[in-house]
């Protein structure tokens, strides 16, 4: 469903992806770590060309994303992309938020589109929310809206950029269940995030990466006990007791 | 002591009051036609100076430097004086049938203050946090329809304020068109004082309704900000 062969992708200078070679298939959950500026974001942006890649092939949904005459707005609108601030629309009531991309671009009669929003709010646990503003929602409420948002496209696949790094940690929880229940609903999903329980419980593989380098790609049991590389057992050491590490 | 004897009576009644009342019908229609076309033009224009494509941004720059930095009544000339020379006879022989004077104030006004409007919608515009063009790219919106669907509807709320000086602006400066002919309210409060040696009486008529006026459109922007863009819950 997403394959890189060979995607290379600088910042100026900077090396920010080296090399890339990943595949994912349809209703694979992929969870991505690695230390900060790792280019794990850079990794998942590049998929619906949020950042444009500079060397290499990248196929998303039968797409060729290098190939001049791909309709970018097309692809995007089958890629549903989850941001870690949330970025929903501030002027835009809840329910209007979700219905709009839906109803512009879908072309979805009002109606039909306000009765599958409904069904989505219920879905994330917010129905009771429908007329209410962003600036009147907790930050855990806000990014389940954001999902809701982006699932009403009803894409193929879900990228989702730490979506909890900027939750208070109670809030952590409610948007993590919503992810767990559309992973278990099959959804391709990739999955930037620190949250290794989820990692552990819901991803199908984990890929970590360090430097703009894809050093490692296991199934969550193999990464969490075996890591093989050393800048993982590293990473792993430094998330599990942050107290001791160095 | 004042040596003179007010007389309300003659611009309150009769053929003097009816002068002034078509003044203020003009006016009105002036102020709301070029209000409403130079909002349009400056959106336009302001998505233009934002454009990607290089010739599209600097002739809106251009357009800008231009009209920002002539004088009104100097464009309100040229519009009037200097345009029939460079048009067609059939679009002359049209205009002249029509309402000339009027027609040229209302280019020479929308044009000027499509410039201001624009640079005030483009600082509305930098403002938005880029996150908010990226979440509406990478729903599968289009850089225009994001534009006009996320962007500047939270932009022209930010622009509000400095809106409302420049439509102000727009039912002040109409009055320069006096200058060219048209019939609007400066131009009937010196011609009623022309002949009634009124004129403390008209030109008191004629700043009453420049303030009621411009009261109004103040009042009308902050009724449409709380009710129909509801501002305070969006903030």
């Amino acid at each position: 469903m997403i394959t890189f062969t060979g995607v290379h992708k600088w910042f100026k200078n900077l090396h920010v992806l080296n090399n890339i070679n990943l595949h994912v298939t349809s209703g694979e959950v992929l969870v991505v770590c690695g230390p900060s500026g790792s280019g794990k974001s850079t990794l998942i942006r590049t998929i619906n060309q949020l950042e444009p890649i500079n060397e290499g092939s990248l196929v998303v949904d039968g797409m060729d994303l290098s190939d001049k005459k791909t309709d970018i707005n097309k692809l995007r609108a089958e890629v549903g992309f989850v941001f870690q601030q949330f970025n929903l629309y501030p002027h835009l009531s809840v329910i209007s938020n979700i219905t709009l991309a839906p109803m512009k671009i879908r072309n979805i009669p009002k109606k039909e589109a306000e009765e599958q929003a409904m069904l989505l709010l219920t879905r994330v646990g917010l129905a009771e929310k429908r007329d209410a503003y962003p600036s009147q929602l907790s930050g855990g409420q806000q990014q389940r809206v954001a999902i809701a948002r982006a699932l009403a496209m009803k894409p193929r696949i879900m990228l989702f950029d730490e979506p909890t790094s900027a939750l208070d940690p109670e809030m952590i929880g409610e948007v993590l269940a919503v992810m767990k229940d559309l992973a278990l609903s099959g959804m391709t999903m990739i999955v930037v995030t620190h949250e290794m329980g989820f990692a552990r419980e819901v991803a199908h593989r984990v890929a970590f990466m360090a430097d703009g380098i894809l050093l490692e790609e296991a199934t969550p049991e193999d990464f969490f006990l075996r890591p093989q590389h050393p800048r993982a057992q590293q990473f792993l050491r430094q998330l599990l007791t942050p107290m001791q590490a160095e | 002591m004042l040596n003179y004897t007010f007389d309300w009576s003659t611009i309150t009644s009769g053929k003097y009051f009816d002068w002034l009342v078509s003044g203020l019908i003009t006016t009105l229609k002036l102020s709301a036609i070029s209000i409403v076309l130079a909002f349009i033009l400056g959106l336009v224009i302001a998505v233009m100076r934002m454009s990607h494509n290089k010739p599209v941004r600097w002739f809106a720059h251009a357009y800008l430097e231009f009209f920002r930095n002539t004088p009104l009544l100097v464009q309100i000339f040229f519009w009037y004086f200097g345009s029939y020379k460079i048009l067609p006879a059939a679009v002359n022989d049209w205009l002249v049938s029509t309402n000339f004077e009027f027609a040229a104030a209302a280019i020479a006004l929308t044009i000027y203050t499509s410039a201001f409007i624009a640079e005030d919608i483009r600082s509305g515009v930098l403002s938005i946090p880029k996150e908010q063009m990226e979440a509406s790219r990478s729903a599968g919106f289009s850089y225009l329809r994001s534009m006009q669907y996320i962007i500047l509807p939270q932009a022209v709320r930010i622009t509000i304020p400095p809106l409302v000086n420049q439509f102000l602006n727009v039912a002040k400066n109409s009055s320069l068109a006096m200058t060219i002919g048209v019939m609007e309210m400066t131009y009937q409060a010196r011609q009623v004082e022309s002949y009634t040696f009124k004129g403390f009486e008209a030109f008191t008529a004629a700043t009453v309704v420049y303030l009621v006026l411009s009261i109004l459109i103040t009042a009308l922007v902050n009724i449409y900000n709380e009710k129909v863009l509801n501002v305070h819950k969006a903030a």
